[in-house]
């Protein structure tokens, strides 16, 4: 009798299955589970571009509609991965174009995109709706215009913080008079204007749009019949929001505002002038997410903001907000889950306002689901720590950077140390941390010890020797990134611990004491690892005692990658040295 | 197993030595930032840093790195062009200096430029820091003051606020330091 579920059946089942995690587990059961399964998914995610090949994804997955792809590690938003280094979306769509046209969906974050692959996209995905770059590099207006004359279904157009070749504004021109599906656009990241009338007239004929981003070039006086035209809209990035307008103008533009009865999500606010904060108080009850991250105005404007805003969940703020603002955050928005406090400080090199580890203190004790936080903050204490721990178990992301390296707790002057022990035994499901300070081994022996959920985490000048490297990659077992600069840990730890790297997605380490020695000894231990030594200024002959600048390390299928520039070396670059020469432990 | 060195420079071995029993940290703060600074001798900017806070004698807590380091603090590299672009276009008009306070953790920016004279700027002051200067007198400065208000000029000096006509005041500042009156004392007497 044959018991096997029709996969006609299995189909159907599959078809309410929507994590990629279930559906890997589904995979994993049978060949004819693994067969039904990637017939019949849609939304394929790449964490590395690198870890696996663009024809073996689209040999895999046949019907597949959306596509998101990861390429440089999260270092290279810090400038510490050189250019040139990789992570091209090129062969993707080379590939998926070929097997795959009927995509609609590409999300991609930290890729290298040119105008090419734009016209590429344009030209190849007949049905194309949504284009999502975050942190993409490469490509210019022109590209843009590719897209918007061409893909004629367009939902979403979004461009988050990409560094992008700015022509001038005729791209948002070419979107033509048919186009009506728009429900998202973010340009921000944009500096040229665009035509007003344009922008005007495309609003008209997009009844869906529920998202708009404006860029800076976009003024204040602009944005009043904007949103008389979009009063549907749910988020709202603003433009430049400091023209000086007449009476009659701020009055229509507060009358605007509160036309916006649906708005959740609000940021752009640059340049925001005191005056103009009013105008804004209409919108602040119904929102859930409030970027004020650009925003340079005083702790008592951002205040009179803060206060109106009780369902605020997520909250993107300068240090400008002061502990006194985050006292008024703690009392008014109960229902905070994610905190971002950026340093505003000239040069990026000190802060001049009065905000210490008080401010984060207090809205850990106020504000009852608080699980997401970044903390830029000149200095820290351990006891500040142990409180937002006690206070917050329930944190599932710790990020505080304290901005002056190598800072000791400034009441004490002791190492860090026993504040990051209380955050990691405290909250049982910490999944991603960042440590700074001053930090021995022994913090991360405790983050070792209770980081069991820890799936990411950041370091940068901290540590004594190779025991902290040692620690983490014995002692936390879900980890999956790991980043590392500025830490003097050398190659006993990295080559005692290789098996554990091909548990991880990725192992980063800059300006560290890895020694090219043990590059090559890794490599040869470990083949199903790609370990890449990135070196702008290699010596002219490498003794394996030399230190290497950078070194990434990831698993893959894929082997090594064909787009390899001069200055990233592996083992494959030096084949006579081969897997079996060497005497290996 | 093949030993396989570490780099040259490293000065102290004991850091990469893997041992047994508890790490200890018996060294101390100050050992660890050389042991660090050993190891990327040529590229680290804190060796820098600690003649800095021995020649000009701030405490610790008051004085930031000054070298740029790569990617430090970690913010994109979009946010710093933002910032940076709001930070010069504010800054076209006033006069802003740093004004750091011996003991206090943060350091503040104020523009010369709002003020008239210099009671108004000792206003500012006091209530910014949240102490009280006694009255200047010519002859000994500030006596008996907690805190004295003190400035590095054009020429690297550290002056007595005070000591000079305002407007001189105003073009020569650098930046301001509250120091302890304790430490103030070979400034402003005998001129």
């Amino acid at each position: 009798m044959d018991l096997r579920l029709p996969s006609k059946v299995l189909e159907h089942i599959l078809s309410f299955v929507d994590s990629n995690e279930d559906r890997n587990s589904v995979s994993l059961v049978c060949k004819s589970w693994f067969e039904t399964e990637r017939r019949t998914r849609k939304r394929v995610i790449v964490r590395n571009c690198y870890a696996v090949t663009p024809a073996a994804v689209a040999r895999r997955f046949p019907e597949m509609k959306s596509l998101t792809l990861k390429g440089k590690p999260h270092f290279a938003d810090y400038n510490l991965v050189p250019d040139g280094w990789g992570g091209y979306v090129w062969p993707w769509i080379e590939a998926m174009a070929a097997k795959c046209p009927s995509l609609e969906e590409l999300r991609l974050k930290r890729m290298v995109v040119t105008d090419e692959c734009l016209e590429k996209i344009a030209a190849s995905f007949k049905d194309f709706k949504v284009l999502v770059l975050t942190s993409c590099e490469g490509f210019s207006t022109d590209g843009l215009a590719a897209i918007a004359v061409a893909c004629r279904n367009l939902r979403e157009l979004e461009l988050r913080e990409c560094i992008v070749e700015d022509i001038g504004g005729d791209w948002l021109s070419y979107f033509p008079e048919t186009l009506t599906s728009l429900v998202s656009l973010d340009f921000s990241c944009l500096d040229s204007e665009v035509k007003l009338s344009d922008l005007e007239r495309l609003l008209s004929r997009s009844p869906n749009l529920k998202s708009l981003k404006l860029n800076r070039a976009v003024s204040l006086d602009a944005l009043g019949s904007l949103l008389r035209l979009a009063p549907q809209l749910v988020e709202l990035g603003t433009g430049s929001f400091s023209d000086k307008l007449d009476q009659e103008a701020v009055a229509k533009l507060s009358q605007a505002f509160s036309e916006l009865k649906e708005l959740k999500s609000l940021s752009g606010l640059w340049d925001v002038l005191p005056e103009y904060i009013p105008l804004l108080y209409s919108v602040c009850p119904g929102l859930t997410s409030l970027n004020l991250s650009y925003a340079t105005v005083q702790m008592s404007d951002l205040v009179e903001l803060i206060t109106r805003c009780s369902n605020l969940q997520k909250l993107w703020v300068m240090d400008l907000i002061e502990d006194k603002g985050l006292e008024v955050v703690a009392s008014s928005c109960k229902e905070l889950r994610e905190l971002r406090v950026f340093p505003s400080g000239a040069g990026l090199d000190e802060t001049n306002v009065a905000m210490t580890e008080q401010g984060l203190v207090y809205v850990s004790e106020a504000c009852p689901n608080l699980e997401s936080v970044l903390y830029f903050c000149v200095q820290f204490t351990n006891t500040a720590m142990v409180t937002i721990a006690r206070n917050r178990p329930n944190l599932k992301c710790f990020r505080l950077c304290v901005m002056e390296p190598f800072a000791p707790d400034h009441k004490t002057q002791k190492p860090l140390d026993e504040g990051f022990k209380a955050i990691v035994e405290r909250c049982k499901d910490l999944q991603r941390l960042s440590v700074s300070g001053l930090l021995t081994d022994k913090a991360f022996e405790y983050i070792g010890t209770h980081g069991k959920k820890l799936r990411m985490l950041s370091i940068a000048f901290a540590g004594d020797s190779d025991l902290m490297l040692h620690h983490l990659l014995s002692g936390c077992e879900s980890l999956n990134k790991l980043e590392i600069r500025d830490c003097p840990f050398g190659d006993t730890a990295l080559l005692e611990n290789a098996a554990k790297l091909k548990t991880m997605r990725s192992l980063w380490m800059s300006s560290c004491c890895v020694s090219f020695g043990a590059c090559k000894l890794l490599s040869q231990k470990m083949p199903k690892l790609n370990v890449e030594v990135i070196d702008e200024h290699p010596l002219e002959t490498r003794p394996d005692s030399s230190p290497v600048e950078r070194i990434y390390i990831y698993r893959t299928l894929a082997g090594p990658r064909l787009d390899m520039p001069e200055f990233v070396w592996t083992i494959h670059k030096n084949p006579e040295i081969g897997v079996s020469h060497l005497a290996i432990k | 197993m093949e030993n396989v060195g570490v780099c040259d420079e490293f000065v102290n071995l004991k850091a990469t030595e893997l041992r047994l029993g508890l790490p200890g940290t018996e060294d101390g703060g100050e050992e660890e930032r050389q042991k660090v600074s050993c190891c990327k001798s040529n590229k680290r900017a804190f060796p820098e840093t600690e003649k800095d806070i021995e020649s000009t004698g701030k405490t610790e807590t008051a004085s930031p790195p000054k070298a740029q380091i790569v990617g430090w603090p970690p913010v994109r590299s979009y946010r710093k062009n933002n910032i940076q672009t709001k930070k010069n276009e504010s800054e076209g008009q006033g006069m802003y200096v740093k004004v750091s306070m011996d003991g206090a953790p943060y350091l503040r920016k104020i523009d010369l430029t709002v003020y008239k004279q210099y009671p108004e700027l000792m206003k500012l002051l006091e209530n910014m820091f949240k102490f009280s200067v006694g009255k200047y007198c010519e002859r000994e400065g500030y006596k008996d003051s907690e805190f004295v208000p003190t400035y590095e000029d054009k020429d690297g000096d550290w002056m007595l606020v005070g000591d000079v006509p305002w407007e001189m005041f105003v073009s020569s500042c650098k930046r301001l330091r509250i120091m302890k009156g304790s430490e103030a004392k070979g400034l402003g007497c005998g001129v």
